[in-house]
């Protein structure tokens, strides 16, 4: 893999995840792949196929045991376990499917909470968590507390806190899976716009629906990679 | 590429504010949690507080009598058979002589004859018989030493003493057995056979309560009718000023018998520290144990509870993680929780244990002592506490995976 213009976001070489046993077990085969700048990527496979296993990768919450994935350039397997947490911090947005908010926290608050470990004054963490909550639309929701927001706003509260320390890539796992269909639709909306303003985005998901929103689909199958559209991603 | 290029880094400032949120957000546990803290260090504060109150009020007590009082024995010495009382007749005066002396006085418990009795009247034996009553020869010097209320009358002095005259001090209890309502009449009393005019009730005594159920005489009166001592040797008690009393004590035997000093031997007062360091030995070091095993428990509670919370908190541990936390700060913000907690209940308990020592002192008309160094450490007790207990839970979660943490 050769860097022409600027590095991929993301650039898997033959990477592979097998998790030590008794007995082993392979969650995702050597596979390469390449992830550029602006992309809007779905994952899509049924469960326990290993797109949890390759979104645990990307995100730097699990290592490869074989292969190098280099993020913006960087080979991230040879950083340390700290590093690792200050890179997830600066370059990766994570979107869960149960949202993960703290629970006794306002939306702001929980906003604010991604900005707590790069020591962010706390005067700039509450006028940008104000900024990003007003670009998801919830300015006028900014000191709710999570029960008291309907699943949609919380995904929206979550997308903020994703977005708030501009990352370089967004990982939404399942993002609509606990919305109804109106309030998925408005997500995946708001997805579309990010991408727009040429956000990196890469979204596991098992929903039709939010697959044909990607420009560009990958299957996984029992731990096989499979490029689906195009052929910018070199199979298995 | 340079973002990211550094490390995760929490402000100080900010580690605080997430463990106080922590704490505040789940008010009823944290204070069933600091529970154990609080009484911990409630009782810790309370312990100390109450015995260095009690021991500060045996200090008054000693300044005010004990303190002040000599007692100078008469042992006789090699000569105890042949010199049945070693104190001269002068021994009040001479006594009175040496610096730092208020009052002196020589007395002994006189035996009655065979058949004798105390009564109100010379005749009869049924009525009025107070035979158990002590009668006990006292020169003037123990009258003004022992510091007795008269209710009526007066006590006897030294013109009484040296005129022989009959006339005796009786308590009020003796006087109500014998009759006695008023001295308007000039009542007598017969000691055996002779007449003694009561001029004198009294009804309490700051020494020698004992006197109180005693009826007192001149001591050459009872010498002149009963000898010298018999059963037991002679006593002087001895008042002094405040701080002399050593002194005094040290120099009594040769102001009263500069021929014969080793007939007699005084007995100073205790020293007041010994004795405050018994009592807080005896009974604070139980009660410290106990305020130990509260803390004890107390620690077991945060712990129990901490652990508890990371299971509980254990997604919110995986966020974090994905959002930028090094182990570290995980362990960190639990630890800081804990502490967090740890403080609030050791001020709390500081605050309850001073209310208790106020509050027991109040009621026993004491004045509470509590050392400030004490005040100050208790709630750094407490912190300890919490810190100690935090420290599996916080070391537990940071192990956590954060893929594992965020499955939740």
């Amino acid at each position: 893999m050769v860097h022409v213009d600027r590095p991929a976001v993301i650039a898997l070489e033959g990477v592979g995840l097998t998790y030590p046993g008794p007995p082993p077990v392979t969650a995702l085969r050597p596979c390469s792949l390449r992830i550029e700048q602006g992309e809007f990527v779905a994952v899509v496979g049924p469960s326990g196929s290993g797109k949890s296993s390759l979104l645990n990768m990307l995100g730097l919450l699990d290592n490869p045991t074989e292969g190098t994935y280099l993020l913006n350039g960087l080979d991230t397997s040879a950083v340390s376990d700290s590093r690792r947490a200050a890179l997830r911090g600066s370059h990766i947005g994570f979107v869960f499917q149960s949202f993960h908010l703290l629970p006794h926290r306002t939306a702001q608050e929980n906003v604010e909470l991604a900005m707590l470990y790069r020591r962010t004054p706390r005067r700039v963490r509450r006028r940008k968590a104000a900024e990003v909550l007003a670009r998801v639309g919830l300015a006028h929701r900014a000191h709710a507390l999570p029960t008291h927001l309907s699943g949609g706003e919380r995904q929206r509260v979550a997308v903020a806190r994703a977005l708030v320390g501009e990352p370089a890539l967004l990982l939404c796992d399942e993002p609509t899976g606990n919305l109804d269909s109106g309030n998925a639709a408005s997500l995946l909306d708001l997805l579309g716009r990010l991408h727009r303003e040429g956000m990196t985005i890469v979204v596991i998901t098992h929903d039709g629906q939010v697959a044909a929103r990607g420009r560009r689909t990958i299957t996984i199958r029992d731990g096989v990679l499979t490029e689906v559209d195009t052929g910018a991603a070199a199979p298995c | 590429m340079d973002r990211g290029a550094g490390r995760s880094r929490l402000a100080t400032r900010d580690l605080l504010s997430e463990a106080v949120a922590g704490i505040v957000q789940r008010p009823a546990r944290s204070v069933l949690t600091s529970l154990g803290t609080v009484l911990g260090v409630g009782a810790f504060i309370a312990v100390l507080g109450l015995t260095g109150t009690a021991a500060a009020q045996i200090d008054t007590r000693f300044n005010r009598l004990t303190a002040t009082e000599v007692t100078v024995e008469d042992t006789g010495g090699r000569d105890a058979d042949r010199v049945p009382l070693a104190f001269p007749r002068s021994a009040d005066a001479r006594m009175a002589r040496v610096n730092g002396v208020e009052a002196a006085g020589v007395y002994w418990k006189i035996r009655l004859a065979p058949g004798q009795s105390v009564r109100s009247s010379q005749v009869g034996n049924a009525n009025g018989a107070v035979s158990q009553t002590p009668v006990v020869a006292a020169s003037p010097g123990v009258l003004a030493a022992a510091g007795p209320h008269y209710v009526q009358g007066r006590g006897y002095n030294a013109f009484h003493e040296s005129h022989g005259d009959s006339v005796a001090v009786i308590g009020s209890a003796t006087a109500a057995r014998l009759g006695i309502l008023t001295l308007r009449t000039q009542p007598a009393i017969f000691i055996g056979d002779t007449a003694f005019t009561v001029v004198g009730i009294i009804d309490d005594v700051e020494r020698k309560p004992d006197l109180l159920l005693s009826i007192m005489i001149p001591r050459a009166s009872a010498e002149r009718i009963w000898g010298p001592p018999q059963d037991e040797r002679a006593k002087m008690l001895v008042s002094t000023d405040l701080g002399a009393a050593a002194q005094v004590a040290e120099e009594a035997a040769l102001a009263l018998r500069p021929d014969h000093p080793e007939y007699l031997r005084s007995i100073p007062p205790a020293d007041p520290k010994a004795l405050r360091n018994a009592v807080g030995n005896d009974l604070g070091q139980l009660f410290l144990l106990l305020a130990v095993v509260c803390l004890f428990i107390g620690a077991v509670g945060i712990a129990n509870t901490t652990l508890v919370a990371v299971m509980e908190r254990i997604g919110e541990i995986g966020l974090r993680r994905a959002l930028g936390a090094r182990s570290r700060h995980i362990t960190l913000q639990f630890l800081a929780e804990s502490a967090a907690l740890g403080l609030v209940g050791g001020v709390t308990g500081t605050s309850l244990g001073t209310a208790v020592v106020v509050g027991v002192s109040l009621q026993k008309e004491w004045t509470p002592v509590v050392d400030p160094l004490t005040l100050a450490a208790a709630p750094a007790l407490g912190l300890a506490t919490g810190l100690l207990a935090g420290l599996y839970p916080a070391w537990r979660a940071a192990r956590i995976p954060p893929v594992d943490a965020l499955r939740r």
